[in-house]
């Protein structure tokens, strides 16, 4: 089922917008995650689109029909809460019936699909447990079965995983994928953890104080970030940034003067502080990029295959990768460079960036339609 | 006590000594313990004795056996002069009352509990805070005023106009108590019911009221336990012998200090307390057992 937010508006006082403005189009059987910190309105935009909150103005559309005044019972969505909200006087198998309960299925074939939807989870052999018998993950399946278990047009996960252990959330992530694309549901899963976001997700909304700041496919935020906050977010181990100033076609970064293509650049060219942005990827150590940068070895986290190296560059930090074999000394001064293509620049004042390619904007509505 | 003995045992090293030492903060509690409670179970021992002898020599030491006390359960008893009512009259007055009393109070009291814990209304914070004062409102202030009402709606004298004014009187107390019980309910679970398909209706009555069993089943006794032992209303507002209740009668024993008949007195006594008793054994579980809310505990 499409899905489209128009222009919503949700206040819970009357100081300020909980949700400001927002507009969202997910397409049938898309897999859309919501992106922000926490308090930002994720789960109040769910809560909207399941019916349990009346947006204060706009509209949402459901394959193109206004449901602004539509019952939640008739909406044919599935919700895993963010506590799971299971009904503890229930049994696991009462409780995934219980949808099925509501829309008067007979009783065995409601059993049968239910154990199908446990099956699904991996909790047939807890049927018959209470969930106050259950640990935190089985819960978690627990609620998603229930969540499917009426083969719902609409899937609403408000951070699911948010109270797992490591390991059991790449597990629930998997099966989650695996479920969705199995049943071709529309998904909207809520979450602020980036990650999560960006290994499940076919396009992601990337939120702030109740409005989209981003809405694009994991690669094109990774790549093109439309904002400082969006760069901020998306990626693991962050992006770096360090202080410049920009006037002109030229950037002053610490000690150098960069030239910098105007075509590449959308600005007006007056002097201005920028954040520039460079991921620690495509941070190098040496000297063979256009940008060099030099640090003091500060902090050395092996990770395996790789170290992640943290040096001090003034009162900034740098993150980058390592090789595993080379030896890196605390306290030792080194040499660092990047190519110029890799760099991002976001203006200090108003978080946008001022890279042309970033905000392609017409390659987003190619997608979108 | 339990906890000493399985502690000698894991331990039969230890010697007799030390045995005692470990048992004394256990025998200082049930020393204080009992002495402060004594009073009270030698009262309920006296009543009992009394009830099943024929005199109390030197007010405390029964002589004779007899059940003599307790001849109102099967015939009428003569009282000062006048006949009483029979008692099983009394009795079931009694529990028209309590029951009445007790499913007014849980209806009225669980909806309004429930407006209260979850619909935002203008006045609600005001509402509470009054609904509270006026439970402060001593019953024996209303007397006269109640009086009058009672006496134009021509309920005076009637078992039911008495049950609306205790109703009354308790609603505040109790959609507070059933208040503290909705608002342990956490919305998720209740939005869940509403997107699993239920009406909101439904929701209350599926998946709510359930969670809050606990808290009606307390409650209920509560306003059983007091509607039984209702005393003021039902003495002020009752005249006829049809319709009067156990705590009336007990009174009616009393009501001239020349004429108690201590064993009679003491029969009733234990009677009027007897359904409290088993329906305190039988209800005890539902009150100690208050929990609700499912889900992670975090
Ligand atoms: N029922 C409510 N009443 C008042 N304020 C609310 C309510 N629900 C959410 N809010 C406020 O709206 C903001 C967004 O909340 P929420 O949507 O739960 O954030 P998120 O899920 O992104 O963490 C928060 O500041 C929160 O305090
Ligand atoms: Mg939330």
């Amino acid at each position: 089922m499409k899905i489209e937010l128009k222009n919503i508006c949700k206040s819970f006082n009357k100081k300020s917008n909980t949700i400001d403005h927002m507009s969202l189009t997910i397409e049938d059987g898309e897999f859309v995650a919501l992106l922000g910190p926490s308090g930002c309105g994720k789960s109040t935009t769910m809560l909207m689109i399941a019916g349990i909150y009346k947006p204060d103005s706009g509209e949402i559309y459901f394959d193109g029909q206004l449901v602004n005044d539509l019952e939640p019972k008739d909406r044919n969505i599935g919700m895993v809460f963010q506590s799971y909200a299971l009904y503890p006087h229930m049994t696991v198998l009462e409780n995934i019936a219980f949808p099925l309960k509501q829309q008067k299925v007979p009783k065995e074939e409601r059993i049968e699909r239910a154990k199908q939807a446990a099956e699904m989870v991996q909790l047939g052999h807890l049927l018959d447990r209470k969930p106050s018998e259950l640990s935190g993950g089985q819960q978690q399946r627990v609620a998603l079965a229930r969540a499917i278990v009426k083969k719902p047009k609409v899937l609403l996960l408000d951070e699911p995983m948010s109270n797992l252990d490591a390991r059991l959330k790449i597990e629930m992530r998997e099966e989650i994928s695996r479920i969705q694309k199995e049943l071709g549901i529309t998904t909207i899963l809520v979450t602020h953890d980036q990650e999560e976001a960006m290994t499940m997700a076919d396009r992601i909304a990337v939120m702030r104080d109740g409005k989209i700041i981003q809405y694009s496919t994991p690669m094109e935020l990774y790549n093109h970030p439309k904002d400082y906050f969006v760069a901020q977010f998306i990626g693991t181990p962050p992006m770096n940034f360090l202080k410049g100033k920009l006037s002109n076609n030229q950037l002053r970064l610490r000690n150098m003067t960069i030239e910098l293509d105007r075509k590449w650049l959308d600005f007006d060219g007056e002097e201005t502080d920028v954040h520039v942005g460079i991921r620690p990827h495509d941070l190098k150590l040496g000297n063979n990029g256009d940008i060099r940068i030099r640090g003091i070895v500060h902090m050395v986290e092996p990770i395996g295959h790789s170290q992640i190296v943290n040096v001090k560059v003034g009162n900034e930090q740098v993150r980058f990768f390592v090789e595993p074999n080379i030896k890196m000394e605390y306290g030792r001064e080194v040499e660092i460079s990047a190519d110029i293509s890799a760099i991002h620049l976001f203006d200090k004042a108003t978080g946008r960036s001022l890279k042309k390619d970033s905000v392609n904007q017409g390659q987003i509505e190619e997608l979108v339609s | 006590m339990e906890v000493t003995s399985y502690r000698s045992e894991t331990a039969p090293v230890m010697t007799s000594v030390s045995k005692w030492k470990k048992r004394i903060p256990f025998i200082i509690a049930y020393g204080v313990l009992g002495l402060t409670t004594l009073p009270i179970i030698l009262m309920y021992l006296w009543l009992l004795l009394s009830s099943f002898s024929e005199q109390m020599k030197y007010g405390f030491i029964p002589v004779r056996f007899t059940l003599e006390n307790w001849k109102f359960l099967w015939t009428s008893v003569e009282h000062g002069g006048s006949e009483l009512p029979s008692i099983w009259t009394a009795t079931w007055n009694s529990f028209v009352f309590s029951g009445t009393l007790t499913i007014l109070e849980v209806i009225i009291g669980v909806m309004a509990g429930y407006a209260l814990s979850r619909l935002e209304f203008p006045g609600r914070q005001a509402l509470m805070k009054t609904t509270l004062l006026l439970h402060a409102f001593p019953s024996i202030a209303l007397l006269i005023a109640v009086y009058y009402i009672l006496n134009f709606m021509g309920l005076f004298d009637s078992l039911w106009g008495v049950v609306l004014v205790k109703t009354a009187l308790q609603i505040p107390m109790t959609a507070w108590i059933v208040k503290g019980f909705f608002d342990d309910v956490p919305w998720d679970v209740e939005w869940a019911g509403l997107i699993d398909g239920c009406s909101r209706l439904k929701v209350w009555f599926t998946i709510v009221l359930p969670l809050i069993k606990p808290g009606i089943a307390a409650v209920s006794i509560f306003s059983f336990l007091s509607g039984w032992s209702e005393f003021l209303l039902l003495y002020t507002f009752i005249l006829s012998d049809e319709n009067v209740t156990l705590a009336s009668y007990l009174q009616r024993l009393i009501s001239d200090p020349n004429l108690v008949n201590y064993g009679l007195l003491s029969a009733v006594s234990l009677f009027y307390m007897l359904p409290v008793l088993l329906f305190f054994i039988f209800t005890q579980k539902s009150l100690m057992q208050v929990s609700v809310g499912g889900g992670k505990r975090v």
